[in-house]
């Protein structure tokens, strides 16, 4: 098919999965069906697209003018193309584990949770595939509408505070933030196509381009800036298939892909590099790396640590990004992709736990890798993966942003990014240590209680004294895994990829 | 002619006042539409001095007589009496209900039953 | 017969009132009422259809010529505006029907259908006429007629409130009509686009200054412009749902509508904003209105008196664009007058529904409402989409051209403290959001369906109206925008 209709039917495709969900409601293996179905042809669709746009074709298509001189626009490009091909890969990996999850965990609800979860991967696609920024604005506030729904599924009253929290701050930044700076863009220059190079350049002084700047790098709340992060743990209070997918995957990269799109397409590299402004982002970012891997490391409650080494490991792609030369955005469009599957295989591996031994705090888990070693083993990998280890992809993409930092005279930076490796290995290798290693306090008490309680194909696994998580969940959790060691191979596929969004030749 | 010869409009101006001290410092409710008639009195009042010719008579046509008072505005005032005694009737009418309802055409008495409930 | 259709807007509506008055057999006086809308709303359509085609239409009543004669002069701005009062009238009164049956007694619905003609014709009136003293004359008859509308609440309190009004009311015609007065003493004529050659040709004095005063203090009450707003949260909340409704889509846009003609139209811009400082009287009291009022409307727990409060508010961001007198602002300003119409219009649909199987719309009584009635709930939470301005609504249009407007001129305090306030309307909006869907059902509710189709596919209609027209901007922003330039003269 064309590449216009393409991109059509990718962000079209879920939404008629969607309508498809809410008509099954009542027969939930059809349901499951729709859900995987959707998810495979989405990402096949979105795979097809590869080929015409690496080699330099930017498809795309027109919808309304909601404004006049401003149209519903898409166009692809290579930053977009990873990002769509980084979603719509794990919403088929993490529909698989959300089945598995929800079944044994008995979820309420679940078909206004697949709904959602559709709704929101179309958004997501929206905003990859948005040809100017109003259209990725519309997409981007769709999805935050769109997970308030799955943020809230429990309904408990903490789900509802932190609804709010989530809310309030997304919409808050977006609408006082990011809004205004659209709107003075379009005031500014008469257009918000993302153009190689900026639209920006020469339309303002220095001072209205730093003003602009700040207001668009806060504005997009999804991108975690400190302290516009406290929507990040908030929201861990959602079930862990939608904090795997959409906060390790859709809603946190949506935000930093539209610090780059903005920073690439809206300022121009040249240009930001030109205005000087753009100083405290660096430090700023700098200072959310560290300091969030430093309140990772007081967390015990597992997803609460993994909420903020995200939020950390988002302010190294605004970093790579704010250094404002080509390796920068590189090394930051990378780690798109290769934080993506380590951190999403992180959370798989927090919420098999919770389904498995149910446990949360990671004081109490000492011992649990010899009662979960498929767990355990994942999460290994995928934490070599966010430290930046090889041979795992996470590496690659590390390497990329020192080097940016390096070639942009910042040293300080450098250091910056070393200092949170070991950070990293500081707030996650201890789990699995003590996992494999240390005595359980309690062990017994699990194996006893496991041992008692029925264990079927949707509850788990029990092999002797291996007592896992269901089989669904490992399998997605096995693909995530394998796609982190995976992608060491492939990063030099990424980079040219995303070469000619950089300005690299060749 | 200065200031005493246009006390047409310092009447206006009176009528105007005290029409509107009327509505807000009274709490009856009949007594405010009453402020309400006076207000628009006052504005009648204005319309017809201004319709007036110096020298000018009633606006009939007549043998002999040349100059004649406007009479538009008196046409417009006609109107507007029409409108007031709409609202007057109707201002009315809702205090008569106001009273059954109430049992009070007294606005702070309203006001606590309002409150209680 | 379509060289009448000028008189026929006026005259269709007014027939059918005392046609109402004598069909008192059930209640077919609804279905006069029905028909009267109806017609009018096509008229309406035709109408704007030859505007856009041929121009300003010109019709004399009675075939007497202006200046003397009554006018009817239809430009872009009152085409508009005549579309949107009668389609609201139209959508409204085939769901009045249903509603009015739990909320009015039926022998005497032929009372209601008449007022609610009047009213109608008294709004079309105010926007299609030429002259000035006509435009008092119908502001009084839809004056009046809300009055009496008001006045059939169930509650006690809509007898005081619709008093309240009439005081309020009558004190803001009656400025209007002073000021009326002093320019036809001034100027000797009462047909607007005579006045306005005359006034250009004056130079400034006292008279005219006084007369300015008169007429936008006086018009200000009938808007509800912060602080003259004390009528409207009353009056709206304990009137009927249908009358709530009408009244709150399309009384004050009219207002706002004589506000421009007066504005714009008679006094030119030069005098309007170089005389006094109104940009910044008018300013400052909307941004007043959108902070105070959505502040107020947070704490409310009645939700047809949180509705009110952010009508107020909404009031406040249609006079914000007039106040920043560009094209841009203004057109966002009769931008605003279509889509707040159409939200809010559909928003108070929406609680009448609620009202109709649960005889109350305190929120401590919603809890599981999205459960309970989803249609309507679903078609509440899109309105109130619409008020924050998520995009893909009307009200991110209007506040794309506010924001394009305030920073034509400049004023970038006022771009962002047009967005500040929308998150305002986050929190109102999110509370019943919270309520109805994040509260479990109560377990002695009783047992309700969602509401008949009668009333759910009107309220979907303005709902979905107001997403349509928030993606296919083509008829609004081109109209809005067109008559913007025309209301300041420019090409």
């Amino acid at each position: 098919m064309s590449g216009g209709t393409a991109v059509a039917f990718a962000i079209g495709l879920p939404l008629f999965g969607t309508i498809l969900i809410l008509l099954n409601d009542r027969y939930p293996n059809i349901r499951e069906g729709i859900t995987i179905t959707t998810s495979i042809c989405l990402a096949l669709v979105v795979f097809g697209l590869v080929p015409e746009v690496t080699s330099g074709g930017r498809p795309g298509f027109v919808l309304a003018e909601i404004v006049p001189g401003l149209p519903i626009a898409f166009k692809v490009e290579p930053l977009g193309m990873l990002f769509a091909m980084v979603a719509s890969g794990l919403w088929v990996v993490t529909s698989i584990y959300a089945i598995g999850y929800m079944r044994s965990h008995h979820e309420v609800q679940q078909t206004r949770f697949y709904a959602c979860f559709a709704i929101a991967i179309s958004s997501a696609m929206g905003i990859c595939f948005a040809g100017n920024m109003l259209t990725l604005f519309i997409f981007y506030e769709v999805l935050t509408i769109s997970t308030y729904p799955l943020v809230t599924h429990s309904e408990s009253k903490d789900a509802v505070k932190a609804g709010r929290t989530y809310l309030g701050i997304l919409i808050g930044t977006s609408i006082a933030f990011l809004l205004l700076a659209i709107i003075w863009t379009w005031f500014l220059t008469g257009t918000l196509d993302f153009t190689p190079g900026g639209i920006l350049k020469g339309k303002a002084d220095g001072p209205i381009l730093g003003i602009l700047l700040f207001l668009y790098m806060y504005g997009i709340g999804k991108a975690a800036l400190m302290p516009m992060h406290r929507w990040l743990p908030a929201a861990m209070v959602a079930p862990t298939p939608v904090s795997a997918l959409l906060h390790a995957v859709a809603v946190v990269k949506a935000g930093v892909f539209t610090v780059l799109k903005v920073i690439v397409y809206i300022f121009g590299i040249d240009t930001l590099a030109g205005i000087g402004q753009d100083d405290w982002l660096m430090y700023i970012a700098a200072f959310t790396v560290i300091a969030a891997s430093c309140v990772a490391l007081t967390k015990d409650n597992l997803k609460a640590r993994l909420a903020y080494s995200t939020v950390s490991q988002l302010s190294y792609i605004i970093l790579g990004a704010a250094l404002a030369n080509s390796l920068g955005i590189i090394g930051g469009g990378m780690h798109i992709a290769m934080h993506a599957f380590g951190k999403i295989t992180l959370f798989f591996c927090a919420g098999a736990i919770l389904v498995a031994s149910h446990k949360t705090e990671i004081s109490e888990m000492d011992g649990l890798g010899r009662v979960m070693p498929f767990t355990f083993i994942f999460f290994l990998i995928g934490s070599l993966s966010v430290i930046g280890l090889p041979p795992l992809g996470g590496s690659w993409s590390k390497w990329y942003l020192m080097l940016s930092a390096a070639e942009a005279g910042q040293i300080i930076f450098m250091f910056v990014f070393m200092l949170s490796s070991l950070l990293n290995i500081a707030y996650l290798m201890p789990l699995v240590a003590r996992g494999f290693f240390a005595e359980a306090k309690d062990n017994a008490k699990i194996l006893k209680e496991t041992h008692s309680e029925k264990v079927n194909f949707w509850n788990g696994i029990r092999i002797g004294n291996i007592r896992e998580a269901p089989p669904f969940c490992i399998f997605a959790m096995a693909i995530t895994s394998t796609g982190c060691i995976l992608l060491f191979f492939y990063a030099d596929k990424i980079y040219r990829l995303l070469a000619p969004v950089a300005g690299i030749q060749g | 002619m200065a200031a005493v010869g246009l006390y047409n409009y310092w009447i206006v101006v009176f009528l105007m006042m005290a029409g509107f001290y009327i509505v807000i410092a009274h709490d009856n409710l009949v007594k405010k539409i009453i402020g309400l008639n006076v207000f628009q009195a006052s504005m009648f009042i204005l319309y017809i001095t201004f319709g007036k010719v110096q020298g000018g008579t009633a606006p009939i046509i007549a043998e002999g007589i040349t100059t004649y008072s406007n009479p538009l505005p008196h046409v417009l005032i006609l109107t507007a009496i029409v409108v007031g005694v709409a609202t007057t009737a109707l201002g009315l009418a809702l205090v008569v209900r106001i009273n059954e309802a109430y049992g009070t055409i007294e606005d702070d008495e309203i006001h606590v039953q309002d409150e209680e409930s | 017969m379509t060289e009448h259709l000028p008189a026929l807007q006026v005259v269709i509506p007014l027939l059918c009132a005392p046609i109402c008055m004598l069909v008192r057999y059930r209640d077919w006086s609804w279905v006069v009422a029905l028909f009267g809308s109806w017609a009018s709303l096509a008229i309406a359509w035709v109408l704007l259809q030859q505007v856009i085609a041929t121009g300003t239409i010109s019709y004399h009543m009675g075939n007497w010529a202006p200046p003397l004669g009554i006018e009817y002069r239809i430009d872009l701005v009152n085409a508009f505006v005549l579309l949107i009062v009668s389609a609201i009238a139209a959508v409204v009164t085939p769901y009045a029907r249903e509603s009015l049956r739990t909320e009015f007694g039926s022998n005497r619905i032929y009372m209601f259908y008449t007022a609610y003609m009047l009213c109608l014709c008294g709004l079309l009136g105010v926007t299609i006429t030429g002259d000035a003293f006509n435009l008092f004359v119908f502001l009084e008859i839809s004056s009046l007629s809300s009055y009496v509308l008001i006045a059939m609440g169930n509650d006690r309190r809509a007898l005081t409130a619709a008093y309240q009004y009439l005081v309020l009311g009558t004190i803001g015609a009656t400025f209007i009509v002073i000021g009326i007065g002093l320019l036809y003493a001034e100027t000797g004529t009462l047909n607007m686009v005579d006045l306005a050659k005359r006034l250009a040709d004056q130079p400034l004095s006292r008279t005219i200054g006084a007369a300015f005063g008169f007429l936008v203090v006086g018009i200000s009450l009938k808007l509800a412009l912060f602080p003259l707003h004390l009528w409207l949260p009353n009056a709206y909340t304990y009137a009927p749902s249908v009358v709530s409704a009408f009244l709150a889509a399309t009384a004050t846009k009219v207002a706002v509508y004589v506000l421009l003609r007066f504005l714009f139209t008679v006094f030119d811009v030069e005098l309007s904003f170089g005389f006094m400082p109104l940009d910044t009287i008018l300013f400052v009291l909307a941004v007043i209105a959108m902070f105070a009022a959505s502040a107020v409307a947070i704490f409310q727990t009645n939700l047809k008196r949180m509705l009110a409060y952010s009508s107020v508010a909404q009031i406040g961001y249609m006079i914000l664009g007039i106040s920043f007198a560009n094209v841009n602002g203004l057109a966002a300003g009769v931008l605003h007058l279509f889509n707040h119409a159409l939200i809010k219009g559909g928003m108070f649909l929406a609680l009448g529904c609620i009202f109709y199987r649960l005889a109350t719309v305190n929120i401590n009584d919603m809890a599981g409402m999205g459960r309970r009635m989803p249609w309507t709930m679903a078609a509440f939470v899109v309105g109130g989409l619409g008020l924050i301005g998520v995009p893909l609504t009307v009200g991110f249009i209007s506040k794309w051209y506010l924001v394009l407007g305030a920073l034509e001129r400049d004023w970038w305090l006022a771009a962002a403290l047009v967005l500040i306030s929308s998150l305002l309307a986050v929190v109102y909006v999110w509370r019943v959001v919270e309520v109805a869907y994040l509260k479990p059902i109560p377990e002695n509710a009783t047992k309700i369906e969602d509401a008949p189709p009668a009333m759910l596919i009107p309220t979907w209609l303005l709902i979905g109206a107001s997403i349509y027209y928030g993606i296919n901007t083509e008829l609004t922003v081109g109209v809005a925008k067109q008559a913007a330039q025309q209301l300041l003269g420019v090409s």
